[in-house]
């Protein structure tokens, strides 16, 4: 019997061939930590060993996405510690404007087959890479980067076996986001996602960034992609072309179960308040006329180069409706920079949106887009939990870029194939 | 044994209903957190917690999911639930729940009533429910769990055995 991508990845970081259900500690290639749960880290830290060290300062990562620029001096202080810890240990440390930790271990760490650990649940997005990424809490963070390693319950694996293309007008949010309205918020709990098939060489690493950052909105562990040729020239273009290598399931794999996903049927889908999971088609949503207050294009979900693309592509030449804010993050400076380059952040701008830093935005609720009582916000953002945006009184739809882009442009949630 | 009175919550409590991110700020001072704690899932915990009462946190299906924010399950703890009992956890709270020395028990929740007095006996596996006389079976806690629950924490595992070794 062969092995899932879940099975393969540990097996070969263990040393031993590892099998689903077992506790298994594996060394990790990176670990990391972000400003809103760096702090309790590195306390958790202290009475672990009785001061701030870690095992290799070169795996350790510490981000200043989520609170920078800092809305507050409280929170400016959690940064000042981020800061003196990274001096203290040499741990490197992305600060303010440099963009999303998940985004950044994309572009300048992570390599096919690494195991990733993130005080961050978000973590799981660089599954795309063939990593098994995920996110855990403060404590076990703490013990990866003191120890160099963590344990793992090897997860049974499910899989998504993707045929054909997806339409035009559709997108790999919509694809993630009718899986999870298919399976609920914990169809995968404590699972590995997998996915497979022909329709995957049909998915850009960009699309398949934002159906792994998912992953634990279904509530899986990690969600992972093979790694194929997109992966070597995303490395390639990122200057890591040399760290490349292939790595897929086998064929005679045992699933816990398995899928088959007609990339052809998808269609454009919008969460509505307040689950992930709550998905209607957005024909749906267009004829239930949902008002949109503020629309926001970024986060770590959909902040890459070809979200702000598509949505630039939509906006151009058109103007946000009146009485509707449009905010877009770039997710890192590498493509705020790109996207400046190529014209995209320009025609945003003109069609009149607010381009913020390269952070995480709103979606963590304390600054750059709180939402008013009783505001309804559209967002790319992959939570739309009751308060997310810090604000109990409020309403968030999720979506694709492109339909972002469209219903900022009707003042509410709209059919992104009418701008095609 | 341990005893006290049941808070429930219903299903799908995320880790934004207990620890709102607008109280971001509030993360390095727990005790000042711990006003808000819940405060978009039911507003009247954290004012009973505040008069000094503690409760055994009652949850439904997938609690604690969304962030990996530790502060959540530590605000409960702080709240004074010594356990937190619910039809099944989100994985990273589940394990932070350990991590910290709170057990995380899975059980059906849905036999249990709002105040009700509660008895858990964690080495027998059984939850009562004192007040409608009824004895529930929790699942067993995983050995891995149950090693760092010995010890009170991953953290004093690690430190006795000085280092991660099962």
């Amino acid at each position: 019997m062969g092995l899932t991508l879940a099975e393969k990845i540990l097996s070969e970081k263990v040393g031993r061939r590892v099998k689903p259900g077992e506790i298994v500690v594996s060394r990790v290639d990176m670990a990391v930590a972000q400003d809103g749960t760096g702090p309790l880290t590195f306390d958790v830290i202290k009475e672990l060993v009785g001061e701030e060290r870690v095992f290799d300062p070169g795996k350790v990562l510490l981000t200043v996405d989520h609170t920078g620029p800092s809305p507050r001096r409280d929170l400016s202080n959690f940064q000042l510690r981020m800061r003196a810890f990274s001096k203290k240990t040499g741990a490197i440390i992305r600060d303010v404007g440099e963009g999303i930790s998940h985004v950044l271990l994309a572009e300048d760490y992570v390599k096919p087959g690494d195991v990733v650990v993130g005080a961050d649940s978000h973590t799981c997005t660089v599954g795309a890479m063939a990593a098994f990424a995920t996110g855990l809490g403060s404590t076990d963070i703490a013990v990866a980067m003191v120890l160099g390693k963590i344990w793992f319950r090897v997860p049974e694996t499910v899989k998504f076996e993707l045929e054909g293309e997806l339409p035009e007008g559709v997108y790999s949010k919509d694809l993630i986001l009718s899986i999870i309205g298919r399976i609920g918020e914990d169809g995968a709990s404590y699972k590995a996602m997998e996915y497979s098939g022909d329709g995957v060489k049909n998915l850009s690493m960009d699309a398949r960034f934002t159906v792994s950052n998912m992953a634990h909105e279904a509530g899986g562990k990690v969600g992972l992609f093979p790694s194929d040729g997109e992966t070597k020239k995303f490395m390639e273009e990122n200057g890591r072309g040399r760290d490349w290598m292939p790595i897929e399931a086998d064929g005679d794999a045992s699933y816990y179960k398995e899928f088959r996903i007609d990339l052809t049927e998808i269609e454009p889908v919008v969460s509505y308040p307040h689950l992930p999971a709550n998905v209607k088609p957005v024909k749906e949503a267009v004829k239930d006329g949902i008002r949109v207050d503020q629309v926001v294009i970024g986060t770590c979900t959909n902040g890459r180069l070809e979200d702000l693309e598509v949505a630039a592509k939509i906006l151009k030449g058109r103007r946000v409706a009146k009485g509707t804010r449009l905010l877009v993050y770039p997710a890192s400076r590498k493509i705020y920079l790109k996207a400046m380059k190529s014209g995209i952040i320009e025609a945003l701008v003109e069609a009149g949106a607010v381009i913020g830093p390269p952070s995480c935005g709103p979606c963590v609720g304390i600054h750059l887009g709180v939402l008013g009582d009783g505001e309804v916000c559209l967002s790319t953002q992959n939570r739309n939990f009751l308060g997310r945006m810090g604000n109990p009184n409020s309403y968030i739809y999720l979506a694709s870029p492109a339909t972002c882009a469209a219903s900022a442009i009707e003042g509410r949630i709209a059919d992104p194939r009418d701008y095609l | 044994m341990i005893r006290g009175r049941a808070w429930k919550f219903g299903d799908d409590i995320s880790t934004d209903h207990i620890a709102p991110g607008r109280y971001y700020h509030l993360r390095s001072n727990l005790p000042e957190f711990l006003k808000h704690v819940f405060e978009d899932a039911d507003p009247e915990f954290s004012k009973e917690i505040m008069k000094g009462k503690s409760f055994i946190v009652v949850g439904g299906r997938n609690f604690g999911k969304g962030s990996s924010r530790e502060h959540a399950a530590r605000l409960i703890k702080l709240a004074g639930s010594p356990v937190v009992l619910a039809k099944s956890f989100s994985r990273i709270f589940y394990r932070n729940c350990f991590n910290i020395g709170m057990p995380a028990l899975i059980v059906d929740t849905d036999r249990i009533g709002h105040l009700d007095e509660l008895e858990v006996d964690l080495e027998g596996g059984k939850v009562r429910d004192l007040t409608k006389g009824v004895e529930l079976d929790f699942e067993p806690i995983p050995e891995v769990m149950l090693k760092f629950m010995k010890e009170g924490g991953i953290v004093a595992y690690i430190k006795k055995h000085g280092d991660l070794v099962f």
